[in-house]
């Protein structure tokens, strides 16, 4: 009952939020340069997101996020260039492939542990850019030029969807399980949870997402090139997460809300950009080591005469 | 109790979003007023005879900033002596630097910023292509002209259909002009039989490999042996021995100086002293390092500009350059520095700050005489212009001679 609440609550929230935004593009308040900061946003927030159900949730530490954005750019990419399909089919048909090769890289290397994984990961992400890289296909090192197709709709009811699936997947007994993996592996083998099953699971569901993001990003930016998605950008997601709080949704959400606008406004200092940059992630590291909101989740924050809240 | 308690909570998250929409139409709106009080019609020009506003959309941070920062020192020369020499008929100039991290996707956030916030009236478009690809749209949309220093990748200009980027333009020669270009410099030093050894992970060497070939057989000329290597190889004497028994009178090494360096040097110590030569890949201190100073003598490269070219302009912009930034100008500064002139020169001809009347008057630029040469636009919007042909002598670029199209 409680969660159906929260459920249709965030589904309202969502509306209106959309309503406003979309009344202030059609009335000309919001001119080509917020409306793409949003979309921005919107694609920062379902890669943190993505990559928070694997690092937040299930505790596996991977680096190789940008891999599978990848994925999901260039297959959506080659549907609506090559084949001709619509962006919608592409997003889709980019989100499965790149769920696909999540599962196919999960199933060997989610059997490793902390820094092997990350390695692992690291590794698969790097192979899958230089494969790109080496099909010609795809345009090479030159990249693929790729028609504007994205609306700020697209990328808001990707973000609406990629939250909701995760956030009900956490509250749900596989995402418990995950927890418990989080938590303690061993223990959590010792109750009989299948853990590398769990793993593989929330790995797989994190690469769909990250596909999801990717073809957006895709249809967004003109050009598409393998540089694009190096393992730099893997770190750039990982900082949304731990700036956000390791195991909060909502942290992950506003990190990469906060960290977007933070890049969009520094574009005006160009010399100090970077600098400037790195001096607010140390500050908030510092004055917030456990992240921007820690393992709490937004909604708890109203919840303080409640003993007990829905501490996810 | 607890239907209250939520109702209360969604209230506030309500509040809270509306306040950040509000923020953000405060915002919005306020340019909107800005923009009418300088926009309205025919004040626009009057408000706008102060500055002309060009946007400088470059690499200034990330993997290649040492690019898009050269690019920018040279415009900021040029745009000083500009402004100092009285503007474009008495307007100042105002370079607007925006940085882009070396990203496709922040080219493409620079390039609307430029467009929508600062209104620029022209842009100078990122230093690599694929970041130029990336700002191509929007200059399209938006009808402002622009133009890169140093994006030699043909679909800059033109696209995969053959249709044309109406308002992109560069000021450098595109790539497969350099291969044609060494490949009649292979022919006037009367090299016959001629072999390719390309970097095969770089589009930027094969496309010159691909333009050599074509070129020296059109000129009579045999490509003997075509070898290729990948970039961060390290040995190359096997198949440098399998080039030397070919026994080629002259070696075409399109790639980037890092691999370059040890295939030159490799190359001298197993006995292959024919002429090599490369392109401006080659064109850092780095080389003269890796090859070592005998090893470069009788190599060539293909350059935009040299810094000893005799010419009084090119000896005046490299003296005005080193009293301001205490440093040789390179190719990137000097294409930087073009840049802006020729922007300079397309608005003072177009006598508006119109994008379309700019964008016709670059398009029929003829004649223009700048320090990378003297040079006319195609209808690709590529500058017809020649190039400079170096040699090393003793691990110094001596300028050799210019080669017109």
């Amino acid at each position: 009952m409680k969660k159906s609440k929260a459920f249709w609550g965030f589904l309202v929230l969502a509306l209106v939020i959309y309503a406003v935004v979309q009344g202030m593009i059609s009335g000309g308040m919001l001119d080509l340069y917020y409306q793409n900061i949003l979309i921005q946003m919107c694609i920062n927030i379902m890669l943190a997101v993505s990559l928070h159900i694997v690092i937040g949730i299930t505790g596996q530490f991977s680096i190789g996020h940008a891999g599978f954005m990848a994925v999901g750019a260039y297959i959506s990419a080659i549907a609506t260039m090559k084949l001709g399909l619509p962006l919608i089919v592409a997003i889709i048909l980019g989100a499965v492939i790149s769920a696909l090769a999540g599962l196919l890289v999960g199933i060997p290397t989610l059997r490793l542990k902390g820094d092997y994984l990350a390695i692992a990961t690291l590794g698969f992400a790097e192979i899958i850019r230089i494969m790109f890289l080496n099909v010609e296909y795809v345009g090479g090192a030159a990249g693929m030029v790729v028609t504007n197709l994205t609306t700020w709709t697209y990328a808001f009811v990707g973000v609406v969807i990629t939250i909701l699936v995760i956030a009900n997947f956490t509250n749900s007994r596989h995402g418990r399980g995950c927890i418990s993996i989080r938590e303690d592996e061993i223990a959590a083998d010792a109750m009989g949870i299948n853990t590398t099953y769990y793993k593989v699971v929330a790995f797989t569901i994190g690469s769909f997402f990250a596909g999801v993001a990717g073809a957006i990003y895709a249809h967004n930016f003109f050009i598409i090139q393998p540089t694009t998605f190096n393992f730099l950008k893997s770190f750039d997601i990982l900082i949304y997460v731990v700036l956000g709080g390791l195991g909060s949704l909502s942290g992950s959400v506003i990190a990469a809300i906060f960290l977007t606008l933070v890049s969009a406004y520094l574009a005006n200092f160009p010399e100090t950009r970077m600098i400037i940059y790195s001096v607010v992630l140390i500050i908030v590291m510092l004055y917030r080591p456990t992240g921007l909101m820690g393992t709490k989740e937004i909604t708890s924050l109203f919840k303080f005469g409640k003993k007990g809240g829905s501490k996810v | 109790m607890t239907e209250k308690k939520t109702l209360k909570r969604f209230a506030s998250v309500f509040l809270a979003s509306s306040l950040i929409v509000g923020a953000l139409a405060g915002c919005s709106s306020s340019e909107e007023e800005k923009t009418s009080s300088s926009g309205g019609s025919s004040s626009s020009d009057g408000d706008s005879s102060e500055v002309i506003k060009i946007g400088a959309n470059l690499e200034l941070s990330g993997s290649v900033a040492s690019y898009g920062s050269s690019i920018g020192k040279g415009a900021e020369l040029a745009v000083e002596e500009i402004n100092a020499a009285g503007g474009i008929d008495g307007k100042q100039i105002e370079l607007v630097k925006v940085d882009n991290k070396s990203e496709n996707s922040e080219a493409t956030n620079a390039a609307i910023k430029l467009a929508t916030q600062d209104k620029v009236t022209a842009m100078i478009a990122p230093a690599t292509s694929g970041n130029v690809i990336a700002t191509a749209q929007i200059a399209n949309q938006y009808k402002i002209p622009t133009v890169t220093a140093s994006g030699t990748a043909p679909n800059v200009t033109e696209n995969e259909d053959g249709s044309i980027n109406d308002y992109v333009f560069r000021t450098c020669f595109i790539d497969p002009f350099q291969g044609i270009v060494a490949a009649n410099f292979a022919t006037e030093l009367g090299a016959k039989n001629v072999a390719i050894y390309a970097d095969n992970s770089s589009d930027y060497a094969k496309g010159l490999a691909a333009s050599f070939k074509q070129q020296i057989e059109a000129n009579g000329g045999k490509v003997v042996a075509e070898e290729a290597y990948v970039a961060k190889d390290v040995d190359f004497k096997s198949t440098l021995t399998n080039l030397k028994s070919k026994n080629p009178e002259f070696i075409f090494i399109p790639g980037y100086y890092e691999e370059v360096g040890l295939i030159v040097k490799q190359a001298r110590e197993l006995g292959i002293d024919v002429p090599l030569m490369g392109a401006d890949g080659w064109d850092s201190p780095t080389l003269v390092e890796l090859a070592g100073k005998d090893a470069l003598n009788n190599t060539f490269i293909t350059n935009h500009y040299s810094s000893q070219d005799p010419d009084k302009t090119i000896q005046g912009f490299v003296e005005a350059f080193q009293g301001k930034f205490n440093e040789a100008p390179n190719a990137f500064h000097a294409l930087g520095y073009d840049t802006v002139y020729f922007i300079a020169d397309a608005i003072k001809r177009a006598g508006s700050t119109d994008g379309e009347a700019i964008q016709k008057a670059l398009a029929e630029t003829t004649d223009l005489s700048l320090i990378t040469g003297t040079f006319s636009v195609d209808e690709k919007h590529n500058p017809v212009k020649s190039a400079t042909v170096l040699e090393y002598v003793d691990g110094n670029q001596k300028f050799n001679s210019k080669v017109n199209p």
